[in-house]
């Protein structure tokens, strides 16, 4: 074992020495696969740091929460198909409170963009959603301060408001929002809560909305836009049964004939999850090609490289072999120098593609630790390529024929 | 004895033809020898070294190597033999440019395993032996021709060889500097090494005690 360690060290001397007599070309050689290892560990270090965000993101929709809505959120095939839906209705949303068994918690969820106004400073577009008590479990939105809306205030149609971290800040620079009036279009409503900050989904703060309760703002807005119902079991194992419950309501209550699809959708966050994985697979596949190819092309340069060296050492291959140095000692001498050209360049490309990784991650607000994995990956890869692209010119220099080899010239 | 050589021939194939170089040739070569081999260029003595040396396997007949067969061995078992038997000086000297004088003298070393701090001793008290002790730090560039060649004779020594094979040692060298290399030779005689020089010039093979002399790949003549 240890004179094995030993040759190796020997071995890793004397390919550095030989890297080291000719700069410049082992520079050259290494940046195929430099160019290569780094691609890869880029693309490698950005997809991992946005899985990291996308799936912390998808997270907030809760996985034991569906949606019922017009329209699916992916959608295959032929939109028009889906156009002539009738909307959810207010109606729907009473129907499944009522019978929807299954569901913990049933939220109707009605939207409209309004100019919000406090003292003087007004803004516009900003989301105002008219929800009831149970949005906070559907959508995980709980207060910070305050209060979130009551049973009560839903009821009563009480015109009570709770903002977004980012709205309250905007309009409550320097005073404390709760108890203020606001104004949201033409009427006044007042503060009762503020949610705790959700952040931003590529680039969309998800923090500058209102919430009223539904009643309240069907009242000021009417009646007539469409819903989407957040329904919530607190226990996963029921989430299959509750939605075909939720169909069997809803069918009803839509009068949609047996053999006849659908006319809503319902929706859940693994939709997203599996559209999301699908895109990046494909992301994946592009960059395993890319990678591949330059790789392929860095190990033909070290292949090159190593016969002209192979040439060029013949004389020194010749006396290696008359004093003593076997066929395996002369192919590992050119295979470890072939790995180590690679070694270098797939080092070099993992520091390179991971600051390159963390660069483009950055222009996003995002970021990601070392990752071992892709770290092993580069390395993995430059490894293989040294030895496939090494053994060739290896062995050919170990079955030089020694006397010829020192009469080369 | 140290080399018997029974009934060996070489015979090269060129394509179709078959070259002879040596043909039926018998020889014994005992312990503590020193031995000119000599001849005019097609004469077959760089056939003959090349066996001695195993660097080249026979075609026919027996080479027996210190009591060892070795006419039938494969490439590793003939490295091997190379390395602990025999210590090479060739007319070119041979050395590794890029590596400096102690690492051209420990490289057989590094072929047997030996470990780094004893390689390192031997080489240097090899190197003093033959008197470039001062010199170990220096590449082959760095150093004159009859330096380079008794770098060259401290690698050959290294292993405790049975025998030193020398090819036209001083065929590089001014005379003056020839002269001090075949010193070296006959000073290595004294204290028992085998010694073997291939030469084509007289004055170098009469410092050997035994000259054989080769023609058309037969020796015709041993005294």
């Amino acid at each position: 074992m240890l004179i094995v360690f030993s040759r190796i060290n020997e071995y890793l001397l004397m390919a550095w020495q030989a890297l080291r007599a000719h700069k410049l070309r082992s520079f050259l050689t290494t940046l195929g696969i430099f160019i290569g290892v780094s691609t890869i560990i880029t693309i490698f270090t950005t997809i991992q740091g946005l899985n990291q965000y996308v799936y912390g993101q998808l997270s907030n929709i809760g996985a034991n929460t569906v949606y019922v809505q017009k329209y699916p959120w992916v959608i295959k095939g032929d939109f028009w198909r889906y156009r002539n839906r009738k909307n959810i209705t207010y109606k729907e949303y009473l129907a499944l409170k009522k019978r929807c068994t299954l569901a913990d918690y049933i939220s109707p969820e009605v939207f409209a963009v309004k100019r919000v106004g406090y003292r003087g400073e007004k803004f516009d577009n900003i989301f105002i959603m008219g929800s009831n008590e149970n949005y906070k479990e559907t959508a995980n939105a709980y207060p910070e301060v305050g209060r979130f809306l009551t049973e009560l205030d839903v009821r009563n149609n009480h015109r009570v408001a709770v903002l977004g971290a980012e709205l309250a800040d905007k309009l409550f620079k320097h005073e404390n929002p709760l108890g203020k009036r606001i104004t949201i279009g033409t009427d006044k409503y007042r503060v009762i809560g503020i949610l705790e900050r959700k952040g931003s989904f590529f680039g969309q703060s998800m923090d500058n909305y209102a919430i009223v309760p539904i009643g309240s703002f069907r009242r000021v807005y009417g009646g007539h836009r469409g819903l989407r119902i957040a329904l919530m079991t607190t226990q996963p194992e029921r989430l299959e049964d509750m939605k075909d419950q939720i169909r069997g309501i809803l069918r009803q209550v839509r009068k949609n004939k047996p053999g006849q699809d659908d006319d809503f959708a319902i929706n859940q966050q693994d939709m997203l999850t599996d559209l999301y994985r699908q895109l990046t697979s494909t992301l994946y596949a592009i960059v395993f090609v890319i990678g591949f190819i330059s790789l392929v092309v860095g190990g033909i340069g070290i292949m090159n490289i190593m016969m002209v060296s192979v040439t060029e050492r013949t004389r020194e291959i010749g006396i290696r072999k008359a004093i003593g140095a076997t066929r395996r000692n002369i192919l590992s001498q050119f295979l470890i120098e072939a790995v180590i050209i690679a070694s270098i360049g797939g080092f070099g490309g993992i520091a390179v593609g991971y600051a390159a990784g963390l660069l483009i991650l950055s222009q996003m607000d995002l970021t990601i630790g070392v990752s071992l994995l892709s770290i092993a990956v580069g390395f993995g890869f430059s490894t293989m390529v040294g030895v496939l692209a090494g053994f060739f010119p290896a062995y050919r220099a170990s079955r030089l024929n020694p006397i010829d080899s020192l009469r080369y010239e | 004895m140290l080399i018997k050589l029974e009934q060996v021939s070489k015979i090269y194939k060129l394509g179709e033809i078959e070259v002879p170089a040596l043909i039926d040739t018998n020889l014994q070569i005992e312990k503590s020898e020193y031995v000119a081999i000599m001849g005019p260029s097609g004469s077959g003595k760089s056939t003959l070294m090349n066996i001695i040396g195993c660097l080249d396997v026979v075609t026919e007949g027996r080479y027996i190597l210190n009591d060892r067969d070795v006419s039938s061995m494969s490439d590793d078992e003939l490295a091997r033999i190379r390395n602990r038997e025999i210590g090479f000086v060739f007319q070119t000297f041979n050395l590794l440019p890029r590596a400096n004088a102690l690492h051209n003298v420990e490289l057989p070393l590094i072929y047997n395993g030996t470990p780094r701090a004893q390689r390192r001793e031997l080489a240097l008290q090899a190197l003093d032996n033959v008197g470039l002790a001062e010199r170990a730090f220096h590449k082959p560039n760095e150093l004159s021709g009859g330096q380079r060649q008794r770098v060259a004779i401290a690698r050959a020594l290294i292993n405790n060889p049975s025998l030193i094979l020398a090819d036209e040692p001083t065929g590089n060298l001014d005379s003056k500097t020839g002269e001090e290399i075949m010193e070296i030779f006959e000073r290595l005689n004294n204290a028992g090494n085998t010694i073997i020089v291939v030469t084509h010039e007289e004055h170098i093979a009469k410092h050997s005690k035994r000259i054989i002399r080769l023609l058309d790949g037969r020796i015709i003549s041993d005294a």
